[in-house]
């Protein structure tokens, strides 16, 4: 029987992410390289879009179910999913690197005596082993990286392997009961940040640096976000002066991010923050400063003011989308 | 209470990064190291949780690496640290060498509570707090930002995506800390003084096999600086049509 890929996909509220299904494509691309048989692992309670894995490329799907399991445990699904893995004798366990892959993944590693990557964003296997690339110093630099290890983990970073949708293919999902999970460590709530969409998971961010000059003013940058459904980011210097929330901050001591659209507004570009979002598919920056290191990454420019062309761009985004 | 804080000596963000002649680790010429940002936060929060043990509680810095890093380890000990470990071994190992050695000296001094920075600045893995505590078998809170500790209990608020988690958990614990948690101390020019008094015991790090292995290091592809096309709002429209038409972003 062939060695299996675990794809460990994320749920949230019993709905699975998209990343998840990131995870289940980039899962099922490995296996058909390395002739490997894919499966997705599901841990929570009800899970009301379980049957749409079938459109990414895995066909098998276990879920390992318990009503206490609907919100993550570091330690009860740690031990669901090495209960699992170790029965099956899963030898690659793939997880998105989100919050929570970064935090279970680790976990996952050490109790299967596995090497562990992390916010991997190429796999490649034309040598018939696996080699990972992932960013370092905050994407300053790549490494390629192998495995010394019998058994592998391995997180990839969202948004940039593509959910893949192939022709629905039927599910076959197999549920397994947790017996008495391992609670030791729970989330026993969930603060929303409301209506907010997060810098990491984004497809599209508007930032605003020094150049806003205050906070009052980040409303122009929220209208513009809010007109291009974007997440709102920040450079650390508003962070630092307390203008924005650090969750917000994108650079090398915040959120290192790819979006297919990046737009920075008053934003001079620190290496840190150029670190953070320069593999970002297109890049937009706003800066009065035509002299400014953001516009030698800048796919478009307006050597402009941020108080005049914001305004201006949120209008023609709304009368286009309105179309 | 003996507590526990893990440092990494890390090149400064300002850095910009040159390959090594090895081609797999950077060129360190020129390049300032100083003590990762997230552990100073560590390194506050355990600080913290001394004054509020109080006692004989006691906060001792570890780190794993070459001489070099005591000057990181000197930093921590300014802020007002006890005393400091170094595990020595000049090659360079992954996350799992790192959390092995840290793991196997914190068991040996018997620490029950453990504070690491959520990712050193250089590999950014961000595990190597929860390889510890896997290692210990001891709890996990990661990327926390508000952190109470009551008897035996941990109550902890992780940031993720789109909002806060409230996690529950006990000690023995290891918490890894993040940005907007504290507000780490400046050292004191009497901290640094009593810095130097300070004991920092030597000894090899724990052995340990690297799980996975750098085969290469590189720098991403240039980016092309693009075009600037315009100068006031004017050039909106132009803007909106090269990201439908060029791009296809919206």
């Amino acid at each position: 029987m062939a060695n299996k890929i675990l794809a460990v996909l994320e749920q949230r509220d019993g709905v699975l992410k998209r990343s998840a299904f990131e995870t289940a494509s980039a899962a099922s691309k490995i296996a058909s390289e390395l002739n490997l048989e894919a499966e997705a692992v599901v841990v929570g309670n009800d899970i009301s879009n379980i049957n749409d894995i079938g459109n990414y490329g895995i066909s098998k799907v276990v879920h390992l179910k318990n009503a206490d399991l609907v919100n993550y445990s570091s330690s009860g699904y740690r031990d669901a999913i090495v209960n699992y893995a170790t029965e099956v004798d899963g030898d690659y366990i793939m997880l998105a690197n989100t919050s929570l892959g970064k935090d279970l993944a680790p976990r996952l590693a050490v109790k299967l005596e596995a090497g562990c990557l992390m916010d991997c964003v190429k796999l490649d296997t034309s040598s018939g082993e696996l080699t990972a690339t992932r960013p370092v110093y905050a994407g300053k630099a790549l490494v390629d990286v192998k495995f010394n290890s019998g058994k592998k983990v391995i997180t990839i970073r969202p948004n940039v392997f593509k959910a893949q949708s192939t022709d629905g293919s039927s599910v076959d999902v197999t549920v397994n009961e947790v017996s008495s999970p391992n609670l030791k460590s729970r989330v026993v709530e969930f603060k929303k940040s409301e209506g907010k969409l997060d810098v990491a998971e984004a497809d599209i961010i508007v930032s605003g640096g020094r150049g806003m000059k205050g906070a009052e003013h980040f409303n122009l940058i929220e209208e513009l976000a809010d007109s291009l459904g974007a997440a709102v980011g920040a450079s650390r210097a508003v962070v630092d002066a307390g203008w924005r929330p650090h969750g917000e901050q994108v650079g090398q001591t915040g959120k290192t991010v790819s979006p297919s659209l990046y737009v920075a507004c008053g934003i001079s570009g620190a290496i840190q923050h150029l670190a953070g979002m320069s593999s970002s598919k297109y890049i937009v920056a706003i800066n009065k400063d035509k002299d400014a290191p953001i516009f030698t990454i800048a796919d478009f420019g307006i050597a402009g003011d941020v108080f005049d062309v914001l305004p201006a761009l949120t209008e023609e985004i709304k009368k286009v989308k309105q179309g | 209470m003996k507590i526990a804080v893990c440092v990494s000596h890390v090149p400064d963000t300002a850095t910009k990064v040159k390959i090594g002649e090895d081609g797999k680790t950077i060129d360190p010429n020129g390049v300032t190291y100083v003590i990762n940002p997230y552990d100073e936060i560590a390194v506050e929060e355990a600080l913290k949780a001394k004054e509020k043990f109080g006692g004989d509680s006691e906060v001792i810095v570890l780190t794993v690496g070459s001489d070099k890093a005591k000057e990181t380890i000197r930093k921590a000990l300014a802020m007002g640290v006890d005393r400091g470990v170094l595990l020595k071994d000049d090659n360079h190992r992954d996350s799992f060498g790192i959390a092995k050695a840290l793991a196997e000296e914190i068991k040996t001094l018997g620490c029950e509570l453990v504070f690491c920075g959520k990712q050193s600045v250089d590999y950014d893995n961000s595990i190597t707090g929860q390889l510890v505590a896997e290692m210990l078998d001891y709890s996990c809170i990661s990327v926390v930002v508000n952190l109470t500790i009551e008897d035996n209990k941990l109550t902890a608020e992780r940031e993720i995506e789109g909002g806060k988690e409230i996690v529950e958990s006990e000690l023995p614990a290891v918490v890894t800390t993040q940005k907007g948690l504290n507000e780490p101390r400046y050292a004191s020019l009497k901290g640094i003084m009593s810095a130097k008094k300070k004991t920092i015991d030597e000894k090899p790090a724990a052995d340990s096999d690297n799980l996975t292995e750098v085969v290469k290091m590189h720098l991403p592809p240039p980016k092309q600086a693009g075009r600037i096309i315009g100068t006031d709002s004017s050039a909106v429209p132009e803007l909106v049509k090269l990201l439908r038409e060029e791009a296809k972003v919206l």
